[in-house]
């Protein structure tokens, strides 16, 4: 493609030298990205790279710590959703963000309907100029239809559609594809093409490398919140974009552990779901901390909340030394001896209204009553055991668990799980959102929670702490496990390449 | 450290009913007199009873407004009873009260536990389902006082140590709720899946049974209060109780059962209860008219929630080394 050659007109839109941070995290670091009329740029990072906050920037949803965003060479502010769609730039997001119960005329002229003579909408025009939009895209439906009758394909076009008619110059596609069947995805290539031939900028964020060589002409990598490069995709291969993405300094040690890993505790076999996850199977031994890769929605939350008895799968066994466990609620699963400590821990964590104590003891209730009453003495010792072995900062264990840090409320989440001696425990995402002071103490517990006999599953989406923490690592993609990857040959590269579908033979042809 | 925040606003609410008898006391004297004070508690007793089993249900982010048709249903329900076999001993007819009212709690709680449905939406339904229901069991007829035996009609007036029984079984309800919400795994759960049903699944609390189990328990104490009702004021009909599902809701709000779950006390439902009481009796006492005690009833219970609210807003985090000493 000839016009893919030379980008010599000016970018329609640049970032420049944007810091965001939010509480304890710095998600954007003086990064840069500029986007080109009639261009196709991705943005290429791992999860927490910065993508979403990037594109949360740009549309008007985040205003920005530093640095300065030029439209056209002119420098604007963003403060609102408003602010954004008046300068032209519109975004297609992964889960469409549109209205179920308007038609498809409603929700293209939201905001901006035209009007009659009184005032009120002119519903006639409204449908004419719809069906005009919906045309020049080439989609099938009718101006009437509902939304929440159409599929997804059919919504990312009402979008495009929206786009249009607010006569947008830069169009965002966050994971345009990520729900699409595959002629569907070779349809939105088209119409990429289509809008690549008005003029506009386009943002294309994808996982899929496949996708981004086939649509994008530029690439910009993030990681860590930080620019790392950018240029032209012609320039680049599938391995140096994956070793741009992954690279980094060690900026993080993780604790040295004696991988000393015992008999078999846990087996699971033949996990199946009938849309989320299918045949997942495999073996966790006595101090083993064993890592959960994937891109998000491979699949892995859904299966450990599967495992731990919230969702029921329609197939699974699942033994503990060698015992047969029906599992099927998570009272069931902590009576087994497997905690689970979910990612959201604001939402899923600590009680709010509840005393510390109460929390810590919330799931071993049975342990501390007697002929059905709750003996205070007993939560109590058991309270202040788990409290002191975490180094819990309170004033008193009766204390609501609302007026403690954020630190210290995790602390009594982890305290909760402790205190009912589990055999397994799961962690999904357990440094997310947390500072890196925090994340350092987080694995350092890991590491000792392991080298008492505790195995732990780690699900996590972040490579270094996948490396740094885990004996072995298991990849999923899609629902299904794809590789069981440990010792010399677990590296980001190869973490990467089984997580987006690249194979050795695509790698070895780049 | 006033992290304890439940017995605060129990303090203000009794102060505030000390400062109401007060204020009545110096337009009537003869309103704090204890015997006449007894009388207004026992006049309040169905009110406590059936707020502590709202309360239960509303801690556990549901709420029942069926409890006043439940209350009228079995109440028609052991009257007719008491009709047709004037020899049943009292006993019994308490079990069987209590034993209809907990599965007309049942089904609303199957209802939203397994259906899911909307708590608000299966009680208005189930409410006026259960009024239905006594207008076809009873054609619409009153069961008067005459054809009620004496034993049926004299057992809440019956008077132990002073106190009519009436009395006793809301002071005994009582005690029973502190225990279960303090010192039970029930009472745990209840506030658990109130505070944070996400939290609470995870620790293997089932959310929905508890739910269930909130209802059924809000339905017993109708079907008790049920029969206690109808053998007071020795009559049973159609509209008997009509609306005190909302008396019975404000109650709790007033005594500071946060309406978003996970927030309240058995003392608070309490207070609460005996609040209105005290307004409802002393009002035509002091020459004021009615409908100025639905206006008082009306202010107190936004009063409660504003001052709920602003008690509940953010504190702000304690980041200073020196706040959190003094905290």
């Amino acid at each position: 493609m000839a016009e893919r050659a030379a980008p010599v007109d000016a970018p329609v839109v640049s970032m420049d030298a944007i810091t965001k941070t939010f509480p304890g995290v710095k998600a954007l670091d003086q990064v840069k990205l500029d986007l080109y009329p009639g261009q196709v740029t991705a943005l290429v990072g791992e999860n927490g790279a910065g993508k979403s906050t990037t594109v949360k920037i740009l549309t008007g949803i985040y205003a920005p710590d530093g640095g300065t965003i030029r439209i056209g060479g002119a420098p604007v502010t963003l403060n609102t959703p408003n602010d954004a769609s008046r300068v032209g730039i519109t975004a297609i997001h992964q889960e469409t963000v549109l209205f179920d119960e308007l038609s498809v005329a409603e929700n293209i002229f939201i905001g901006h309907a035209p009007r009659t003579r009184w005032g009120l909408i002119d519903r006639a025009e409204m449908h004419r100029a719809a069906k005009v939009l919906l045309d020049e895209i080439g989609a099938p439906f009718a101006t009437h239809a509902l939304l929440r009758d159409l599929g997804i394909a059919s919504k990312h076009l009402v979008a495009i559609a929206r786009a249009l008619s607010v006569d947008a110059r830069v169009v965002i596609m966050d994971e345009p594809t990520a729900a699409l069947s595959h002629k569907e995805i070779e349809e939105l290539y088209e119409l990429i093409e289509t809008l690549k031939s008005q003029g506009k900028a386009i943002l294309f964020i994808s996982h899929k490398f496949d996708e981004i060589f086939r649509i994008a002409d530029r690439y910009t990598v993030f990681r860590d919140g930080a620019f790392v490069g950018e240029g032209l995709i012609a320039d680049i291969d599938e391995d140096a974009l994956v070793r741009m993405m992954v690279g980094r300094a060690v900026d993080h040690i993780f604790p040295d552990r004696e991988q000393a890993v015992g008999e078999d505790i846990l087996q699971v076999a033949g996990y199946d779901h009938p849309t989320e996850f299918a045949d997942i199977g495999f073996t966790l031994k006595r101090g083993e901390i064993l890592g959960f890769y994937g891109l998000v929605g491979a699949g892995r939350s859904e299966f450990m909340q599967a495992l731990f008895g919230i969702t029921r799968p329609s197939k699974g066994v699942t033994l503990i030394n060698g015992d047969i466990k029906v599992i099927r609620s998570p009272a069931d699963a902590v009576a087994a001896g497997i905690v689970y400590v979910p990612e959201d821990r604001g939402k899923q964590g600590a009680v709010i209204g509840l005393p510390i104590f109460q929390n810590i003891t919330l799931p071993s209730l049975k342990r501390t009553s007697k002929s059905g009453f709750l003996q205070l003495a007993e939560e109590f010792k058991l309270a202040r055991e788990y409290a002191e072995r975490l180094d819990l900062r309170a004033a008193a264990l009766d204390q609501d668990v609302g007026n403690l840090s954020g630190g210290n409320q995790q602390k009594v989440v982890i305290a909760k799980w402790l205190a009912t001696q589990p055999q397994v425990i799961i962690l999904d995402e357990p440094t997310k959102g947390i500072d890196i002071g925090s994340k350092a103490a987080v694995h350092e517990f890991m590491a000792e929670l392991a080298s008492q006999g505790l195995s732990v599953i780690m699900v996590s989406s972040e490579i270094p702490e996948v490396i740094g923490m885990s004996d072995r690592v298991i990849v999923m993609r899609d629902g299904r496990i794809v590789a069981e990857v440990a010792g010399d040959e677990l590296t980001p590269e190869t973490l990467v390449r089984h997580a987006a579908g690249i194979t050795a033979a695509q790698l070895q042809e780049a | 450290m006033l992290s304890r925040t439940f017995p605060i606003r129990e303090t203000i609410l009794a102060g505030a009913i000390v400062v109401l008898l007060a204020l009545i006391a110096s337009r009537f004297a003869g309103f704090i007199a204890p015997s006449n004070l007894a009388r207004v508690f026992n006049d309040t007793a169905p009110l406590i009873i059936l707020a502590l089993g709202q309360m239960v249900v509303i801690l556990t982010r549901c709420i029942d407004l069926s409890v006043a048709a439940n209350l009228a249903l079995t109440g028609m329900a052991v009257a007719m009873i008491n009709v047709a076999m004037p020899g049943l001993p009292i006993p019994i007819i308490i079990a069987i009260a209590i034993m209809l009212g907990a599965v007309m709690g049942a089904i609303n709680g199957v209802l939203v536990w397994k259906l899911s449905i909307p708590p608000i939406v299966v009680t208005l339904g189930t409410m006026t389902i259960f009024r239905g229901i006594i207008f076809l069991i009873s054609d619409g007829k009153w069961v008067n006082s005459h054809e009620m035996s004496p034993a049926f009609t004299g057992f809440p007036r019956a008077e132990i140590l002073g106190l009519p029984v009436l009395s006793w079984v809301a002071i005994v309800t009582t005690l029973i709720f502190a225990v279960m919400m303090s010192r039970t795994p029930l009472g745990r759960s209840i506030f658990a899946v109130g505070g944070n049903p996400h939290a609470a699944v995870y620790t293997g609390i089932d959310v929905g049974r508890t739910q269930f189990q909130a209802f059924v328990i809000s339905g017993a104490l109708a079907g008790l209060t049920g029969y206690l009702w109808v053998a007071r004021y020795a009559v049973a009909y159609v509209d008997i109780a009509g609306g005190f599902e909302l008396e019975v809701v404000a109650a709790c709000v007033i005594g500071g059962i946060s309406i978003a779950g996970g927030v309240g006390s058995v003392g608070g439902a309490v207070l609460g209860a005996i609040f209105l009481g005290v307004v409802k009796n002393a009002l035509p006492v002091v020459n004021i008219s009615p409908f100025w005690q639905l206006a008082i009833s009306g202010s107190a219970i936004l009063i409660a929630v504003a001052f709920n609210a602003s008690a509940g807003r953010k504190k702000g985090r304690i980041i200073l080394k020196s706040a959190e000493v003094t905290s």
